[in-house]
């Protein structure tokens, strides 16, 4: 603890505000993820939170305030943005792997082109990547030959081979059929535990009450509660969080 | 049988320029035409109005008039002197790479956004984005358009013969000047056509095969 009065918080968002058109779907967000933490982000659909995943990576601008990853702001649009996504592991709900490649060059794509890393060590470290995600006989296949689970899995590992600071997940098992919902979050539980700090969006709430340091509660574009987890489920402290809670424990 | 024989040396000749004229203008406007649609696709506003402006001119201009174009009218403006044959693969290129362009950019269209926002979000830039992982994905998709385009270009080559480049379709006029059957003449230049499209046509079945399965 005495570490993070000093060090800067890996993600500070601080009154950010988006709009798209007229829908204000970020509102006067304040939000600091300190290095190593896994913050959970649960909330009903369209509280925005796609949104605020979205906008660290700056994949969605954001009209005002402040977004800063590792202390530095995020930059324009351009080299610098390029250097920083390239430091900030995302996961799409709906994979995103490359569809004309394999998994194996899915996953050596971007340390080969943007990192100009050479192919052979990456290669090597790719291969590791597809091991550690268990999915090591699935290299020379292509994407939709995997199941979705498996899929996932390598878009996890293809997020790490650039070995990123942070991980951002948007819904990474929201997509999968419920028998491959746990390959995935074992996944991102063993992560959590090498102390990857990690931002996810998700309505699993066994991931959120195991893996989680905190958990942030959106409704309608704003912040409504922050707590631990055990908090959180167990003594919620805003109506809009004890209806969430009880549709999605009822479900 | 006999137009064929007799004049094998001038089918072949005449094919052979055909061949030539359609392989260097179809390389010329699968890339020139890519050029374009990365342009029509472009965050910069100029970049994508030059690529509108210049698909929007060329494809409601008729051939015969770019090559009218390029053999008569540009020679007047003296900057690099073109033999009939470089003008006459000039404009085909020209003119092809509009609706290359087109099928490009539709192929585009088709690669879903999600493709391009994991490349971005893993730090991949603009042209890193189109060459690896967008127009890969978009030239897999539009085979059979792209080869429509490149048989209409083989056709159209037939054009180059009323410019002084004797191609495929100056071989009926070398033979009536000789007397022979045109009729018989012509059906051959058609079988000799109908053969290189069936080429082009088992080349497109081969990638689609290929292409199958990362799609
Ligand atoms: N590109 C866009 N253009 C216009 N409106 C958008 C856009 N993206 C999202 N929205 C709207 O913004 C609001 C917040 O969207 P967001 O995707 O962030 O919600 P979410 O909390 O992730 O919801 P879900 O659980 O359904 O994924 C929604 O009302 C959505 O319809
Ligand atoms: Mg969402």
């Amino acid at each position: 603890m005495t570490a993070s009065t000093t060090a800067p918080p890996m993600i500070r968002m601080a009154s950010v505000q988006k709009h798209f058109g007229p829908l204000h779907v970020l509102k006067d967000i304040d939000l600091e993820v300190p290095k190593g933490q896994v913050v959970v982000v649960l909330g009903p659909s369209g509280s925005g939170k796609s949104t605020l995943c979205r906008a660290i990576n700056r994949l969605e601008p954001v009209d005002s305030g402040v977004i800063e990853v590792d202390g530095r702001p995020i930059p324009q649009e351009g080299r610098e943005l390029a250097r920083l996504r390239a430091e900030v592991g995302m996961v799409f709900q709906s994979f995103n792997l490359f569809a004309h490649k394999t998994i194996l060059e899915n996953v050596m794509l971007a340390p080969v082109k943007v990192r100009r890393q050479p192919a052979a060590e990456v290669r090597k470290s790719a291969l590791e990547l597809l091991e550690r995600v268990g999915i090591t006989n699935q290299a020379d296949k292509y994407p939709a030959q995997l199941s979705g689970g498996q899929q996932q899995r390598a878009a996890i590992a293809r997020a790490l081979a650039m070995r990123p600071k942070v991980m951002l997940f948007d819904e990474p098992t929201s997509a999968l059929d419920p028998e491959m919902v746990q390959e995935v979050l074992d996944v991102m539980t063993g992560l959590a535990a090498d102390g990857m700090t990690m931002l996810v969006v998700t309505h699993e709430m066994g991931f959120a009450r195991k893996a989680a340091s905190r958990v942030v509660f959106m409704s309608e574009g704003e912040i409504v509660e922050d707590s631990t987890p055990e908090a959180f489920f167990t003594a919620p402290k805003s109506t809009r969080a004890k209806d969430f809670l009880g549709k999605i424990l009822t479900h | 049988m006999g137009v064929l024989t007799d004049n094998l040396p001038l089918f072949l000749g005449g094919f052979r320029t055909t061949v030539l004229l359609f392989a260097v203008a179809a390389v010329a406007s699968l890339v020139f035409g890519t050029i374009l649609a990365m342009l029509r696709v472009s965050p910069v506003p100029i970049l994508r109005g030059l690529g509108t402006l210049y698909v929007t001119v060329v494809r409601n201009t008729p051939l015969t008039l770019v090559f009218l174009f390029f053999i008569f009218a540009y020679p007047l403006l003296e900057i690099v002197k073109l033999s009939y044959f470089t003008g006459a693969v000039v404009a085909l290129s020209v003119y092809t790479s509009a609706f290359v362009c087109e099928v490009v950019r539709s192929g585009i269209n088709t690669v879903p956004v999600g493709q391009a926002e994991a490349a971005r979000a893993l730090g991949l830039n603009f042209g890193q984005i189109l060459g690896s992982v967008v127009l890969p994905q978009a030239i897999r998709a539009v085979a059979p358009p792209m080869m429509s385009t490149l048989i209409a270009l083989l056709k159209n080559s037939t054009i180059a013969a009323g410019f002084s480049v004797a191609e495929a379709g100056a071989i009926r006029q070398v033979l009536s000047e000789k007397g022979e059957n045109q009729l018989l003449a012509l059906i051959w230049v058609a079988v000799g056509f109908i053969l290189l499209v069936m080429v082009l046509t088992l080349v497109q079945r081969a990638l689609e095969k290929r292409w199958s399965r990362a799609r």
